[in-house]
């Protein structure tokens, strides 16, 4: 399928992914991990990645920031932002864009924390490009972690990841990353290692600052709740495919896609009266080193019939003015 | 990506899979191989008696009759590395199975037994392995006389410490590992739980380490035998020849070769097969993407 | 009598060690769990519900006899437990048993399904041959083939399912699910509760849920308690206290699992602050730091159980 267009005139588009397809070299076989991957990231907006373990959204997530694993390969597809091609961008240009105009926090802040330095030097170093003295960092990293809600930070500067709670590093994370002032911050699962209640703190915070700094999110989770208290857009994934996306007003409210349907229905969050047998989806992802010709959810489908095992269906547009991977939603078959 | 829904291939499999990706891997598997072969089958294939002197003439050069020549009192080269291989492989296989069995065991019971134990087995490894072991080897020497037992003795001892250590981290980090818990909650016996539960999950670190380590057994066994505080002439080890060639090198470069060219493809084949057998068992390695 | 009854249970943890404690005139351990009490009976279902550092998986490895508990009384099936001996532990084991949180790794990774799901007949000297292994297999819904496989070539919902099948060789009467559902997609997630009413329906085992997620509890259990910093500050039939919650903390957990609706948003107790370390308690409430409803009163009295009923909470001022 080709590249379509949004409805969103070009200049309101921070971001285009273009028929993205990303392949994993494993000594199983080649993994056809995201397969014409279609998206557009407006400006100044919150889009939602959706999706179970293994559909995807991880890998869409890094390699937006060229943090792809070594075996991965990009097969075709551009992800274009300004005048690049982020999918073919060189190491040295990566290190230009890289906490400047695209930040990442990720889901265990240890992994993005040095955990033998303080968070004060942290926040020092990714100053480096900017020519302002010692001190004036020092009073924008103070800034930036009271813009993240930490409580004394001043005194924060000094102590080092261990000493602060799961919450209190995410934030610093999300200090860090906005403290680059970028254009793009991705987020992936970055509330999943957290408590309820601290999951909607962050949360929170993720929009206030959202607003506030005016940057673009691409919020990669699992979660639906947080994805509806966040995201303007949604894109939902299965198996290495964006099956449905739209406005996350559209895609709650008036799921179209089969998949999008049976993910909200098992949500127990969205079930309220107390039933001892819950919703489920059976059956399996398909085996990603030989994707089905038809439709990827076809196997789990409960509307699936003919058509969906020979085509494979495009993204049609939808009843509330989504774009939808099911030939249910095709308008030739309400005509027939 | 989750791969639970496929098959798992068998272990011969899987290790041919890896081998065939591996060049190295394989080319290691060739040369122990041919070594440990060589060492088993020692007398067999031997063309001449390692020991027997004027077999031939002194110090000449590699010839159909000797391939690779003949020493100072005309022994045959060939034999004698193929004897001396032997030699080595006995000292590595007798030193390093006894070197695992004491590691493994002082490592268990640092891991699992009481603080105190652990800190005391933890003060005497480490003292122990602050001795540099040809100076730990002396010493022994002067008490007990050089021999191929002392030999043995010297890497074991020396050997052990390394070997515990690994074992004690390994097991403190699986005791509190959730399926060790599970197991405990369902009331499983200790012996059990040692044997069915955490040692099969300490060994395989082990096995790939003392794999790698044959080399260095290999190694301080000539060493030992090179200085004369190791096997006694004129038992044909490797450190013997190297010895013997060593006083000789102006007027054959052979036994010195003959000596030194075995320790190098040891050390490569057991290190390269050391890496494939990593591959073959760490399953986090496994997995690749 | 219930099944399970446990009065004023409190449980310590080490903090360091006793000469550097008395050195820093430090206390040396503090307090996991402090002074709580319930009661399952045959055939129910109780909801323990906490985050991180609540306490609530410390009360699990206390019941199955990980953790001795500092004082109170832990009654199963009319025996003290908390003083059993050792040849108590071995009987008790059989009648009670746990899900461990991790589906994958609270497996032992080089044995295969099939001894796994048999090891505990092993253990307690019955025979664990490839029939029973099949049936207990059969009755967790996995086909026979998944005997010999490894853990790590098992999906979180397949190895949730060997960790039931486990939990049930031995016909327990209480059987201890420690988050069932985490790590596991939403579409599993179903599938892990769907197994366990089941179960329990066919079996009449009390299930003791111990969770974060109030979503779960709602679906699976019959009472509910929610902990906070030891203590339970609420507890009751699950049903009325999704009705109505008394306790701030309980409103606000309750929300903080919402429906996913975009046109929803903001309208949330969302909590300031985190959870203090039982090594520092607040004074008074333990919660009121944090709540949004806090009156100064609430920092000088330590609030006290308030039963109503067949409910009870620890608020002064319930909503």
């Amino acid at each position: 399928m080709s590249t379509q267009s949004t409805a969103a005139p070009a200049d309101d588009t921070l971001l285009a992914v273009e028929g993205l397809s990303v392949d994993f070299e494993t000594p199983r076989g080649t993994i056809h991990a995201l397969r014409d991957i279609d998206l557009t990231v407006p400006k100044g907006k919150v889009l939602g990645i959706v999706g179970e373990s293994g559909c995807g959204k991880s890998t869409l997530a890094y390699s937006l920031i060229g943090l792809l694993a070594e075996n991965a390969r990009v097969a075709s597809g551009a992800i274009r932002m300004g005048d690049h091609d982020l999918a073919r961008l060189a190491p040295s240009a990566w290190r230009d864009l890289r906490g400047t105009r695209i930040a990442m926090i990720f889901q265990d802040p240890m992994t993005a924390l040095n955990p033998v330095t303080t968070i004060g030097q942290q926040m020092l170093d990714i100053q480096y490009r900017d020519r302002i003295g010692r001190n004036a960092k020092r009073a924008r990293a103070i800034e930036f972690l009271e813009q993240v809600q930490i409580p004394d930070a001043a005194s924060k500067l000094a102590a080092y990841p261990h000493q602060l709670s799961g919450g209190m590093r995410q934030r610093v994370c999300i200090a860090m990353a906005l403290l680059t002032q970028p254009d793009l911050l991705i987020a992936d699962e970055p509330t999943t290692a957290l408590d309820a209640t601290l999951e909607m703190q962050i949360v929170a915070l993720l929009r206030d600052l959202q607003r506030k700094f005016g940057c673009s999110v691409v919020f990669v989770s699992h979660h639906l709740g947080t994805v509806a208290e966040l995201c303007d857009d949604v894109a939902v994934m299965y198996a290495g495919e964006v099956v449905e996306r739209g406005t996350a007003r559209a895609l709650f409210h008036d799921p179209q896609h089969p998949y999008t349907q049976a993910l909200l229905d098992c949500d127990p969050a969205r079930i309220k009266v107390a039933t001892r047998t819950l919703p489920t989806i059976p059956g399996t992802l398909p085996d990603l080193r030989q994707p089905p010709a038809g439709c990827a959810f076809r196997a789990r489908c409960p509307r699936s019939w003919g058509r969906c095992e020979r085509d494979h269906p495009p993204l049609y547009p939808g009843a509330a003015g989504q774009r939808v991977r099911c030939h249910l939603s095709d308008p030739a078959e309400d005509a027939a | 990506m989750s791969d639970a829904a496929l098959p798992e291939p068998t272990l011969l499999a899987r290790s041919l899979r890896v081998l065939s990706g591996n060049r190295t891997g394989a080319i290691g598997v060739v040369l122990v191989a041919l070594i440990v072969g060589s060492a088993l089958l020692a007398p067999w294939i031997v063309p001449y008696d390692p020991a027997a002197i004027m077999v031939g003439p002194r110090m000449a050069p590699p010839s159909a009759d000797h391939w690779l020549g003949t020493d100072n009192i005309g022994r045959d080269i060939f034999s004698r590395v193929i004897a001396g291989g032997r030699i080595a492989m006995l000292v590595a296989a007798a030193s390093l199975s006894a070197a695992l069995t004491a590691g493994l065991a002082l490592g268990l019971i640092a891991g699992l037994g009481p603080r105190w134990l652990d800190n005391l087995l933890l003060l005497v490894l480490d003292a122990v392995r602050s001795f540099p072991v040809i100076v730990f080897g002396l010493a022994v020497d002067t008490i007990i006389g050089p021999s191929l037992f002392t030999v043995v003795l010297v890497v074991t001892i020396t050997s052990v410490p390394i070997y515990a250590r690994i074992v004690r981290t390994q097991t403190l980090a699986l005791k509190n590992a959730e399926f060790i818990l599970a197991e405990r909650a369902m009331g499983v016996g200790m012996p059990r739980l040692l044997f069915v539960h955490v040692l099969p999950n300490v060994l395989g670190p082990l096995l790939i380490l003392a794999s790698m380590d044959v080399p260095l057994v290999i190694a301080t066994e000539a060493g030992l035998s090179f200085l004369g505080m190791g096997v006694r002439p004129p038992t044909p080890s490797w450190g013997v020849i190297l010895n013997d060639g060593y006083n000789f090198i102006r007027n054959s470069p052979w036994p010195v070769i003959g000596g030194s060219v075995p320790i190098i493809l040891v050390t490569l084949g057991f290190t390269f097969m050391g890496e494939a057998l990593r591959d073959i068992f760490d399953p986090k390695l496994r997995k690749g993407g | 009598m219930s099944l399970l009854e446990v009065t004023d249970l409190r449980i310590r943890y080490a903090r360091q060690g006793r000469v550097r404690a008395a050195l820093r005139r430090e206390p040396h351990d503090f307090e996991a769990v402090s002074g709580v009490s319930f009661r399952i009976d045959a055939g129910q279902t109780l909801g323990l519900v906490g985050e991180s550092g609540s306490g609530k998986s410390t009360i699990a490895r206390t019941l199955i006899g990980l953790k001795k508990p500092a004082s109170g009384s832990i009654r199963f099936d009319g025996q003290e437990i908390s003083a059993a001996s050792r040849r108590d532990w071995a009987r008790l084991r059989r009648q009670m048993s746990m899900m461990w949180q991790d589906p994958v790794g609270s497996l032992s990774p080089r044995l295969t399904v099939g001894s796994l799901v048999t090891e505990p007949l092993r253990i307690h000297g019955m025979t664990g041959d490839r029939a029973e292994a099949e049936r207990l297999l059969g009755l967790v819904g996995l086909p026979a083939e998944y005997i010999s496989r490894y853990p790590h070539q098992l999906s979180g919902g397949q190895a949730r399912r060997v960790g039931v099948a486990r939990a049930l060789a031995l016909d327990p009467k209480l059987l201890i699910a420690d988050e069932p559902t985490a790590g596991l997609d939403m579409s599993v997630q179903g599938e892990v509760l769907n197994l366990l009413n089941e179960v329990q329906k066919r079996t009449g085992v009390a299930v003791l849920v111990i969770t974060h997620n109030l979503n779960l509890v709602r679906h699976v259990t019959d009472r509910m308690a929610i902990m906070y910093l030891g203590r339970f500050v609420e507890e009751g039939p699950t049903d009325r206290i999704f009705d109505h919650s008394h306790h701030p903390y309980t409103a606000a957990l309750l929300s903080a699992n919402p429906e996913p609706d975009p046109d929803a948003r903001g309208a949330r107790v969302t909590l300031s602050g985190e959870v203090p370390s039982p090594v520092n308690r607040p004074s008074g409430c333990d919660f009121h730091p944090r709540c949004p409803w806090s009156r100064p009163e609430c920092g000088k009295t330590v609030p006290d159980w308030v039963p109503e009923g067949d409910r009870g909470h620890r608020c002064m001022f319930p909503l």
